[in-house]
């Protein structure tokens, strides 16, 4: 750039800083945003989770142009957009793919919280906010899937809305309520589509800024759970930090690359998953007067599904899948452990966060299977680990030995 | 005038209004929630309807769409209804305690007439249409015939009175009915001129 023109861009980055703190936010949050040096893979899924989510916003308003959120027009506007719009096809697999894409990489997300202590104290908030968006996402997710109104479509909303049924003296007024009809309907539909593309996207864009201002309020963790900010340079800079920008960007970058991979070899090849992305029955049209011999939500939702079924009591199923998804937002205060991240712990922690990998993915996989009496039993036995590991956790972390923390970050 | 804060002053005054906008917020959310209950023509598609059993055999089953849900007609023989005693002893609520039916179907056979059985076919557990299975040992060996929700497993009797052990809490529901003729049957509105189903679904 020549002389001249470095001053006029100075002089015009002048005038927007008089007027807006752009350079300072920059600084602040970019290029003196100081990130452990030590990030590894694990450390991908939060920005995947955001081009996830752009991705969705995105090819969400695309899909409405052409969507007809009536019981009348509903499924045939889906295949519509399937077989008559350009690239309407593209997009919406993009769409749907997507929804499933979010969850893996929300999951991932979680799961390096979770082996970090991410959720540790000074971090709490960071996690609370995320479980309200990990929250909004299934509820997202879920008037999603009724909006084809297939019969899964259908059957999902029925199942899921009679669980406010449950409620002692006030479940049927609410249910009517929630459904605006009698049963689930096209009322039912439309309320669905305007909470889907309205409600909850500008609720998940509003949760995703604050989960991001409390992060960096007080700064990342990392594989090692020990605090950077502990060890600074002369100028105040973490020793172990690197700026976000241009470090983090650029590796995050190769990873979009690779994610992008990933996801186009499932939009182009198998888009339906075998079943698990999107199933077989949900493209038959809702019919309210027959059941499909099976129903099984998607893959997403199938842990929590599995130990609703594992209770032999309605009320007491409901609380249970309830209590499945709130337990996770007091991690930060069942852990007792003196250090953070797994590779400090003892090794019960080691194990005890094996035996929730085992009954989070068994429970997944029983929760999409049909019901028989030995997954009925197995279900029982994962749903009780499953609490387990919460439950236990202030006992064998406070009890268990740690090793010594390091200095400094390791490489 | 003295140049201090009326500390007992302001507070009543900030009190006074988040008390008033409170109400004012309460108020402005009766519309917005009350939006969502369905609306006049909802509730006139709801109307009761005349449904023509002349046609139905004995073991048949007649489905008619009501308020989006299926209503089920079902004519039972001798051999159905001495099943009902039956199975007494492995069913939740084998006496119709709970408020799943009129006041009229409190009976053995939870019916008007004992051969014609008048139901709502959705599944007390979680609203799947359970399936009309009325042959012996069709289910399981000791089977009586009666419904089966694949769902979840719940199974029901005859006169949709619910197992025990199985994930569905209450028996089926019945909605309010009366006979016009022996043939002709009015689904939700009886002879005491109550509309809709029992309670409020």
């Amino acid at each position: 750039m020549t002389e001249k023109a470095l001053t006029k861009k100075n002089r015009f980055m002048e005038w927007i800083d008089e007027r807006y703190p752009w350079t300072e936010f920059m600084r602040k949050h970019l290029t003196e945003y100081y990130a452990p040096k030590n990030f590894n893979f694990w450390y991908y899924f939060g920005s995947f989770s955001l081009l996830v989510f752009v991705m969705q916003i995105l090819t969400g308003i695309w899909l409405v142009m052409e969507y007809i959120p009536t019981s009348d027009g509903a499924f045939a506007s889906v295949q519509h957009i399937m077989r008559e719009v350009r690239f309407g096809w593209l997009l919406r697999f993009m769409h749907t793919t997507g929804a499933s894409a979010f969850f893996v990489v929300v999951y991932l997300h979680m799961y390096r919280g979770l082996i970090y202590g991410s959720y540790q104290r000074p971090r709490e908030l960071v996690w609370l906010i995320g479980m309200v968006i990990y929250f909004a996402l299934l509820i997202e997710a879920f008037t999603g899937y009724v909006l084809p109104w297939g019969q899964m479509s259908f059957w999902g909303a029925a199942v899921i809305t009679s669980f406010a049924g449950a409620i002692p003296y006030l479940g049927n007024v609410l249910l009517v309520w929630l459904r605006g009809d009698f049963n689930v309907s096209g009322v039912t539909l439309h309320r669905f589509f305007s909470l889907h593309v309205i409600a909850i996207p500008f609720f998940l864009a509003i949760l995703i800024f604050v989960h991001l201002v409390a992060l960096h309020k007080v700064g990342s963790n990392n594989p090692d759970g020990i605090d950077i900010k502990a060890k600074k340079n002369q100028e105040g800079i973490p020793l172990d930090g690197i700026p976000f920008h241009p470090y983090y960007t650029v590796k995050d970058l190769v990873g979009v690359v690779v994610f992008l991979f990933v996801f186009s070899l499932v939009v182009f090849f198998t888009p339906k998953m075998g079943g698990y992305f999107l199933e077989h029955d949900n493209f038959i049209l809702a019919n309210p007067m027959v059941t499909p011999l099976e129903i099984s939500p998607v893959w997403y939702m199938t842990p929590f599904y599995a130990m609703l079924r594992a209770i032999p009591n309605k009320l007491f199923g409901l609380m249970t899948m309830a209590a499945g998804i709130a337990i996770m937002f007091v991690l930060p205060w069942l852990d007792r452990s003196r250090v953070r991240s797994i590779r400090y712990k003892g090794p019960l922690s080691k194990i005890a966060i094996l035996i929730f990998v085992i009954s989070f993915i068994g429970l997944g996989y029983l929760g999409s299977e049909p019901v028989s009496p030995l997954y009925t039993f197995i279900a029982r036995v994962l749903t009780v680990t499953y609490f387990g590991f919460f439950l236990l956790m202030p006992i064998y972390t406070s009890y268990e030995k740690t090793k010594k923390l390091p200095e400094r970050v390791t490489e | 005038m003295k140049d201090v804060i009326d500390q007992k002053r302001r507070c009543f005054l900030r009190r006074a209004t988040t008390a008033v906008g409170g109400i004012g917020l309460a108020a402005a959310s009766v519309p917005f929630l009350s939006y969502w209950m369905p609306s006049a023509d909802t509730e006139a598609a709801a109307a009761p309807i005349k449904i023509d059993i002349s046609s139905l055999k004995p073991r048949e089953q007649l489905t008619v769409p009501w308020r989006g849900m299926p209503v089920w007609v079902i004519a039972r023989d001798q051999e159905m209804l001495d099943s009902l005693s039956k199975v007494e002893s492995i069913l939740r609520d084998p006496l119709s305690e709970q408020d799943q039916q009129p006041a009229y179907c409190k009976n053995v056979h939870r019916s008007i007439k004992p051969q014609i059985f008048v139901t709502i076919g959705i599944c007390t557990h979680l609203g799947c249409v359970p399936t009309y299975r009325p042959d012996i040992a069709s289910v399981s060996p000791d089977w009586q015939g009666g419904f089966y929700c694949p769902c979840h497993g719940s199974k029901y009797d005859l006169a949709g009175r619910v197992y025990k052990d199985v994930p569905a809490p209450l028996n089926l529901k019945l909605p309010r009915h009366m006979y016009l003729s022996d043939t002709e049957i009015m689904i939700g509105e009886d002879q005491d001129g109550v509309q809709g189903a029992i309670s409020i679904s």
